[in-house]
């Protein structure tokens, strides 16, 4: 009977520190934010959208390198030599068209590990988070400014370029190796010469003097 | 009584006699929905519906509304037709016809009849009827779990709730909640407390903690919504309902609560009396101090909704017949010892 009465004592008492408690909360301000017209302010390090200042990339691909899931897509193409792409804004020359530079946001896991890499300070997280989709594809960014038609020029420049210089590269090797075989037929000559003019000194050690000229070619 | 007397034949004065709850439960389930989402938000610190009409999102029930009324009507395959489709309406109308023996002023009530209380306790059981036939009709076994939940609960419950009333009754000697209500007119308790019944009798303040208790219960609010407990029953008998039908159990549901309520402030609470003795007084003020009441004991059960948690079906059943049923009963007799020293 006592235990009953204590256990309904004990009921009651929770129950009204409980009403208690929801009482207070009831005049409490609320915490609730009310998004799209009130926004918070994000913190400076924030890790949000990813931004590239493609006037400042030096094509280091970097970044790219530094992705965990592979979501930055850079290619960049060899300026050719009668091209000066400039300086970057931090001084470093540029010497590399960039065709391509795709940052794939869907993929993106907002790690910032492809910001701290980067020299010149060009790939960074700004504070903008909305940025949803109906398609997937409309996530991938392009950073590029090269029109097609410029990239395809660009293209074809520096290819004819590097076919030039291979041409040039494979023509001086065979320049080279004529050169040496040349050198080397003429030092032959030389010994065999020698060896005409004095074949006395020699016979005590060579009884075939043409076999010990092929293993000097050798 | 004007009104009364004015038109006990035609049948206009039928109708607007018919029309004055009606209009009153609608647009309080308007205002009480929205109201228990804002308490709800409030409760939790946050804001609630804020969005639809502008200042504090007043409208969001009425969008609710528009919203639900737009909704197919989806009856299934296997349910049983007629039973599904009536049930919602059944279980309103009993709540609805309820209302009839309320006094809501000293000028207005539907019926001032001498059985007010009975007929009212009759009444109210139909609910049970059509929550057992919208969960048999529906023809799933958790519809029919949670009718079956919900008609042992209503049927428990009745049972302190009638020996709570009966008290009142032993008290006022009338049927008549008119009567009962003008009983409790004046402030002769130490001369400025009003003649409530609540503070004439110390058992009676007992009798309506049990009372509370029991409409808790008996309206399926929190702590004993177990008929439709939506963690556990997917919302019970309503299960299967949709669009304007399931808006009518919700209706219901929530006039169950405003008429229990109003019972309570016509039997504890001096009904349309002016808490003030004259002061503020009158017909008009009296359908203000009714609802004024009425809607602060339905503040009460939201905010206990978002307080306690729920009950058990064991416990629910336990705190009913071995607590507040002989607790209820040895109250009554206390009672009726008060009165016959006393008075």
């Amino acid at each position: 009977m006592l235990h009953t009465v204590k256990e309904g004592w004990l009921t009651f008492k929770s129950i009204f520190t409980g009403m208690g408690i929801t009482m207070k909360h009831l005049f409490q301000p609320s915490v609730t934010l009310q998004y799209p017209d009130e926004r918070d302010e994000l913190p400076a390090n924030a890790r949000a959208k990813l931004y590239v200042d493609i006037d400042d990339c030096i094509g280091c691909n970097l970044c790219a390198r530094a992705c965990p899931v592979n979501c930055i897509d850079i290619e960049t193409v060899m300026a050719t030599e009668d091209v000066d792409l400039g300086k970057t804004s931090t001084g470093n020359p540029k010497r590399f068209w960039l065709t391509r530079f795709n940052i794939d946001m869907a993929k993106c896991m907002y790690c910032d590990l492809c910001v701290h890499p980067c020299p010149t300070e060009c790939i960074k997280m700004v504070q903008e988070y909305e940025y949803s989709e109906f398609d997937r594809t409309n996530l991938i960014y392009h950073f590029s400014n090269l029109s097609p038609e410029m990239v395809a020029e660009v293209k074809d420049k520096a290819e004819k370029e590097a076919e030039e210089k291979k041409r040039q590269r494979e023509e001086a090797k065979r320049k080279k190796e004529e050169e040496a075989k040349k050198k080397k037929e003429a030092e032959a000559k030389k010994k065999e010469q020698e060896k005409d003019e004095n074949p006395a000194g020699e016979d005590s050690k060579g009884k075939d003097p043409s076999k010990k000229n092929s293993s000097d070619n050798k | 009584m004007t009104l009364l007397n004015a038109g006990s034949t035609s049948a206009v004065a039928i109708l607007i006699h018919a029309a004055i709850p009606l209009t009153i439960i609608l647009v309080y389930a308007l205002v009480a929905i929205w109201g228990e989402r804002k308490i709800a938000g409030f409760i939790q610190d946050r804001l609630g519906p804020m969005r639809v009409g502008g200042f504090h999102g007043w409208a969001q029930s009425i969008a609710d509304l528009l919203k639900l009324l737009q909704k197919e009507d989806i009856i299934p395959t296997d349910a049983s037709r007629f039973l599904f489709k009536f049930a919602p309406f059944m279980m309103f109308a009993a709540s609805y016809a309820a209302f009839a023996v309320i006094p809501f002023s000293s000028s207005y009530i539907g019926s001032s009849v001498d059985i007010g209380v009975f007929y009212l306790v009759a009444v109210t059981s139909i609910l049970t009827l059509s929550i057992i036939m919208a969960g048999w009709a529906s023809n799933n076994k958790w519809s029919l779990l949670g009718g079956m939940r919900s008609a042992a609960q209503m049927v428990s419950y009745e049972v302190p709730t009638i020996a709570t009333i009966l008290t009142v009754i032993v008290v006022s000697g009338s049927l008549n909640l008119m009567t009962v209500t003008e009983m409790q007119s004046g402030n002769d308790i130490l001369g400025f407390i009003p003649n409530w019944f609540i503070f004439q009798n110390p058992f009676l303040l007992i009798a309506f903690g049990i009372f509370f208790i029991s409409i808790l219960a008996e309206s399926h609010r929190v702590p004993f919504d177990l008929p439709e407990s939506e963690s556990e029953l997917v919302a019970g008998y309503q299960t299967e309902y949709s669009g304007i039908r399931w808006a009518m159990f919700m209706l219901a549901e929530y006039a169950d609560m405003l008429l229990l309520s109003l019972v309570g402030a016509t039997l504890f609470f001096g009904g349309w009396n002016s808490p003030f003795g004259d002061f503020l007084s009158g017909p008009g003020w009296g359908y203000f101090w009714f609802l004024f009441k009425g809607l602060l004991l339905v503040f009460v059960m939201m905010w206990i909704r978002w307080t306690l948690p729920r009950y058990r079906v064991d416990q629910l059943m336990q705190i009913c017949w071995s607590v507040l049923i002989p607790l209820s009963f040895v109250n009554l007799v206390l009672v009726a010892i008060w009165e016959v020293i006393f008075n």
